[in-house]
């Protein structure tokens, strides 16, 4: 009984040795009797035998502290102990932001004017449908920072600060861009690995361009909402006004200093 | 939260993804580096893919192959990034850029070779040049080769194939041909 033809398939599993011993031999056979695609095939075997020596020396290098992953699972399970220094360094922070002026109660005024309420609804109903996803929070992560903030840009159609709550505990996240009934806006996320996550909304305000904060509400979701230079911005959690209130006034600094 | 759902039960599930997924860490270095051609932005990639490993380990079918399993989810990221990285070519380092950092340096003859290789496989297509690394560095089967691809196993092959010829070409003839041009530099 004659042996079946003998594939390119063929070829390649002697390349990489995946061939019944059978095989192999009657492609040995093969290969024997016909030496230009023999010739060939020693080519790829010894592409092969090059290109796991090219890459070869990674494997030996000493893993970076950064993949390891008992330390990443780790980082994720518990609660961050936020080092002592950055909370001093927050609260100095605070302090010399208040003693400036920045953040004062004289700077609240309740939420009168549409676009701000409007603004708060928005950011509110970007918080209830991103913050509980466990899959996809965020589009795009805070590694690709600059794409975030490109996309943003583009869509919005002005660059968008990302700010940096760090210092206070909290890591950004990432973001995407979200609808809303006056066009696309930016939303960051930020989270202090303890499962409280922060969402801030930016948006184009037409009917008000500047506004001072204010607090608005919604059952246990507290926000407060400004505009600046045509811009809106709102800062929403489930966190007590108190400890949401310099936040939002760091974010407010951050993003005037950058413009 | 997820962060709670993840106590006692949790800690047995998190050996078990350290201890399958752990010594998978330099292979899956070795693969970034030779798509990425650059050690931090690689590492970034590898990085990036054990974050998402973590979150979505509870999420793997019972049985499924871990090894097949943590390469798709690094091969999906670096065609996302390359992808990226094509319409906005991104200023390379000259240290990082260098291909030497590849070859082993054990014998200088074949370092250059090897060089010539190296610089020779970032000429193929991304499809030819991944299989043809799955394959042949990594030692995936074809079967997971195509699962991490998710491609049918025929194509698998045909690229394979083509991989191979277009690779033996470019590295026959004249081996400057196999010298890239110079890399792409953002102009600023």
């Amino acid at each position: 009984m004659n042996p079946l033809p003998i594939t390119e398939d063929d070829l390649n599993g002697f390349v990489d040795g995946t061939l019944t011993p059978e095989r192999h031999a009657e492609v040995s056979a093969y290969l024997d009797a016909h030496p230009h695609i023999g010739r060939r095939i020693a080519v790829y075997g010894e592409q092969r035998d090059m290109l796991r020596d090219a890459f070869a020396p990674v494997m030996d290098e000493p893993v970076p502290t950064e993949l390891d992953l008992s330390r990443m699972i780790e980082e994720r399970r518990l609660p961050r102990q936020a080092p002592r220094w950055a909370m001093a360094a927050a609260a100095v922070l605070l302090l010399s932001v208040g003693a400036a002026g920045g953040w004062s109660l004289r700077d609240l005024s309740p939420p009168t004017s549409e676009g701000v309420q409007a603004l708060a609804r928005e950011a509110a109903a970007s918080y209830a449908t991103y913050v509980p996803d466990q899959v996809r929070p965020v589009e795009i992560r805070a590694s690709d920072r600059d794409v975030l903030a490109a996309w943003t840009a583009k869509r919005i159609g002005r660059p968008i600060g990302i700010p940096d709550l760090t210092a206070a505990g909290y890591r950004l996240m990432g973001g995407r861009v979200v609808p809303t009934e006056h066009g696309p806006a930016a939303l960051f996320m930020f989270d202090d690995d303890r499962g409280t996550r922060l969402v801030m909304l930016a948006r184009p305000m037409k009917a008000d361009p500047a506004l001072p904060m204010s607090p608005h509400t919604d059952g246990a979701l507290n926000g407060f909402a400004w505009a600046d230079d045509g811009l809106g911005y709102s800062l929403v959690g489930a966190v007590a006004p108190d400890r949401l209130h310099p936040l939002a006034d760091e974010l407010r600094r951050q993003i005037r200093s950058e413009a | 939260m997820g962060e709670a759902r993840l106590s006692s039960k949790g800690d047995t599930v998190n050996h078990e993804m350290v201890r399958l997924i752990e010594p998978l860490i330099p292979a899956l270095r070795r693969y970034a580096r030779a798509l990425m051609r650059e050690r931090t932005a690689a590492d970034d990639l590898v990085q990036d893919c054990l974050e998402r490993a973590i979150s979505r380990w509870h999420q793997r079918r019972p049985g499924e192959d871990p090894r097949a399993w943590i390469f798709t989810i690094l091969h999906n990221l670096a065609m996302t990034r390359l992808r990226r990285s094509t319409q906005r070519p991104i200023h390379i380092g000259l240290d990082d850029a260098d291909p030497a950092s590849f070859a082993s340096a054990a014998r200088q003859e074949d370092g250059l070779r090897c060089q010539d290789l190296v610089n020779a496989l970032a000429q193929l297509p991304d499809e030819q040049r991944t299989v043809l690394l799955l394959v042949t560095v990594e030692e995936l089967s074809y079967a997971d080769a195509a699962q991490v691809l998710g491609v049918p196993i025929g194509t698998v092959m045909s690229r394979l194939s083509r991989a191979r010829e277009r690779l033996a070409r470019l590295m026959s003839a004249d081996p400057r041909a196999a010298r890239p041009s110079p890399h792409l530099r953002s102009v600023k």
